[in-house]
């Protein structure tokens, strides 16, 4: 298996990280897995019945549908070495694998096929603020987080100032972090985490976190990390900061190595493969980006704009008609929610029929179109996402991300023959201006 | 060379090496060593936390085996007029309900803990086992404060200690292992089948009868007692209580108590280890 797949093998000699067909697989549906006492009697009792049934299915060969109906598989056969020192960026859709690997490299949850060798330790920056407890003081969450993240006493000790200072919050240590803003909260989570001193360090971009100024306090922070000879694995939606952060790239689609080298070549083949879909319509019975756990309901998505037709861009100020077919094995009142996202993940907005409740009084139907219409698409021009949510007035039975993508194209809103200028944010706003000389009469 | 890697040049063998499929699963006690600061932070946090917002504070840890001991006094020694041992039916209960009181509130917090600490567990690796212990450690403060109580009542009622008490190190040693184990086992089996939390305080409140807690171990009748002595609580509760008032030692009992509770601990740690494997995925 090793040679075949090596494809992110840079020649290391001595790879500080070595992983071999590499798979991790999680029971989804029809699960086995049984959670209270009660079903595990019951489990005990029906289970000889069911495995002589599937020892008699699996004698007439048809086990393998079993095992494909019931689980999925989030890494699948990944093989790749790392060299010391090296920075590597992991890109990839949601559901890709990406988090799957680093929870798999981090022991946080074991790999049901192939190995990893590490040589050196591991610290991972999963989540900002891990472990820390709203009760204590800002002083004695550093040292249990600290601790938590894997540093020794003394090494906290150490660092206490410096994390204290990084987080910018010196006045508030003492103060309970229940007291704290959300911002001071992933600011010191922050600081904790960036002082770890691991040989190879595992990051989740959703740590840059906070207000602009301070996101971009952490990514280059990241950056310094990287500077310092560490071995890093970066994961990362923001292609921009993995061009600048990474030397090399990979790029997992469904739990496999789709492409892997520079990141440049990388990160140029993961979004072409993103505007492939801008046709305007996508099947949905077989979507990558399923959320895992999520049974297929919706079928399929179409973008149409004023005519009935599917359309892959839109004008920006014309209408947008997202339309959703579905099927369930029940009848149910359908509640579907849609948001638009920019291509780096942030979520520009989302009408969600969950809130606005149209379809309240609607009829109780097992199999149907939903359309959604917005009047103006108020977006600025550039590549969006889609990420698209569909239930009853229970719980969600299918989430997607990233559904379908589509771009907005420059249109003369303010009338004047002038297209508005680019990166200024993502949405479009008409505003009317207006001078008085004279305050008072404003 | 950069300082992270100062001391930890690649060497021919990894230094974590992650397979799949592994069959056994031993207790790395080499882990547990290394992160021994990590044991020691959480345990602190629970002692931390465990008062925090209540009007009374730690006073709680007395109030508890006291209020207790008085409703016990009244009930079980005033009117069902349960013997005790000679000894007076305040400071017997209480004697008894010290290392029940440890027991049984170390059990309860311990099997909740890894349910309560789900947002680490699927967030950062350390040695699952930290979580379920220090939650049975941070016990070991109410109990040393309860004990407290305990001197007092003793000076009240008379009673000196004697070379007797020395025993009290060992039969500590061995309540905490029994804490342990039941709790480790608990915490782990709580993740899986939840049914553990409602389950649990039912079950305590039967072991509390089946202990000579609230009566003598002569009490029970001859041909019953070895059911009660093949709880290992009974001959720890014995022994605290001939520890402290200078009684003869029922060293069989507290024997059997000693090899049992290591066979539990030794049971729970290793289906803990089992289970442990799913947690993350599970929780």
């Amino acid at each position: 298996m090793a040679g075949a797949s090596v494809r992110a093998c840079n020649t290391t000699v001595n790879p500080i990280i070595k992983i071999r067909g590499l798979g991790k697989q999680y029971r989804i549906g029809k699960r086995r897995v049984t959670r209270t006492l009660r079903e595990a009697a019951m489990d005990s009792v029906t289970a000889p019945l069911r495995y002589s049934r599937s020892f008699l299915r699996r004698t007439a060969g048809d086990a393998g549908n079993v095992g494909k109906r019931d689980t999925i598989w989030a890494l699948r056969d990944l093989s790749l070495d790392v060299g010391e020192g090296e920075v590597l960026g992991v890109i990839g859709r949601n559901g890709g694998g990406k988090s799957t690997l680093l929870k798999v490299m981090s022991r946080i949850t074991e790999p049901t096929t192939g190995r990893i060798d590490l040589h050196g330790r591991v610290g991972s920056l999963l989540e900002v603020g891990t472990g820390f407890h709203p009760e204590l003081t800002g002083r004695e969450n550093i040292f249990l987080s600290g601790a938590i993240l894997g540093m020794r006493r003394n090494e906290i000790e150490r660092k206490f100032d410096e994390i204290v200072a990084f987080a910018e919050m010196d006045q508030f240590v003492d103060t309970p972090v229940k007291h704290y803003s959300s911002g001071m909260y992933v600011r010191l989570g922050f600081a904790v985490a960036a002082h770890l001193e691991t040989e190879i360090i595992l990051i989740d971009e959703v740590l840059a976190v906070g207000d602009a100024a301070f996101q971009k306090k952490c990514l280059g922070k990241i950056g310094d990390v990287a500077r310092q000879g560490r071995t890093v694995l970066y994961i990362s939606h923001n292609m921009a900061s993995v061009e600048a952060l990474c030397d090399s790239c990979i790029y997992l689609i469904g739990g496999r190595l789709e492409e892997a080298g520079k990141p440049r070549d990388v990160i140029a083949k993961y979004m072409a493969s993103q505007t492939r879909a801008n046709s305007g319509t996508i099947s949905l019975a077989e979507h990558p980006g399923r959320r895992p756990g999520y049974k297929p309901h919706l079928q399929s998505l179409e973008l149409r704009s004023g005519a009935k037709t599917a359309v892959g861009a839109i004008r920006m100020g014309d209408p947008l008609t997202i339309v959703m077919s579905f099927e369930a094995a029940s009848p149910l009142r359908p509640v579907v929610g849609v948001t638009i996202k920019t291509t780096q993940g942030a979520p520009v907005c989302s009408v969600n029929d969950r809130f606005s409740m149209q379809l309240r009084d609607c009829k109780m139907v097992s199999r149907g179109t939903v359309v959604c219409d917005i009047d103006q698409l108020m977006l600025m021009p550039g590549q969006y996402n889609v990420d698209v949510s569909f239930g009853d007035f229970g719980p969600e039975l299918d989430v997607i991300s990233d559904a379908i993508s589509f771009d907005v194209l420059p249109a003369d809103m303010a009338g004047i023959g002038r297209l508005p200028p680019s990166s200024q944010g993502p949405m479009y706003c008409a505003g009317t201006w207006k001078l008085c000389e004279d305050t008072d009469r404003l | 060379m950069p300082e992270a890697s100062g001391d930890h040049a690649i060497e021919s063998t990894p230094t974590i090496t992650i397979v799949a499929g592994r069959r056994s699963a031993g207790l790395d006690l080499y882990d547990l060593w290394r992160h021994r600061d990590l044991f020691y932070f959480l345990m602190w946090r629970d002692v931390k936390v465990r008062y925090k917002q209540t009007l009374l504070g730690a006073s709680w840890a007395i109030l508890q085996p006291l209020l207790t001991m008085i409703l016990f006094t009244v009930i079980f020694g005033r009117l069902a007029k349960v013997p005790s041992d000679g000894i007076p039916y305040p400071i017997f209960a209480y004697a008894g309900l010290l290392p029940w009181t440890f027991f049984s509130n170390a059990v309860t917090i311990s099997s909740n803990s890894l349910v309560g600490n789900a947002a680490i567990i699927t967030k950062v690796y350390f040695p699952r086992m930290m979580i379920p212990a220090a939650a049975v450690g941070a016990g070991l403060v109410d109990f040393a404060i309860a004990g407290v109580i305990l001197i007092a009542m003793m000076a009240w009622y008379g009673f000196g200690l004697s070379f007797a008490a020395l025993m009290l190190a060992p039969l500590v040693i061995l309540t905490v292992i029994l804490a342990l184990a039941v709790g480790t086992w608990t915490s782990g089996l709580n993740v899986k089948y939840r049914d553990v939390r409602y389950a649990l305080p039912f079950f305590i409140q039967m072991w509390m009868y089946a202990s000579p807690v609230i009566y003598p171990t002569n009490f029970v009748p001859q041909q019953w007692r070895w059911l009660l002595v093949l709880n290992p609580l009974t001959g720890v509760i014995e022994g605290y209580r001939s520890a402290l008032f200078n009684r003869p030692f029922e060293w069989q009992h507290m024997a059997v108590s000693a090899a049992i509770g290591m066979a539990m601990l030794v049971y729970g740690t290793y289906s803990f280890k089992q289970m442990e494997r799913e947690f993350a995925d599970i929780i």
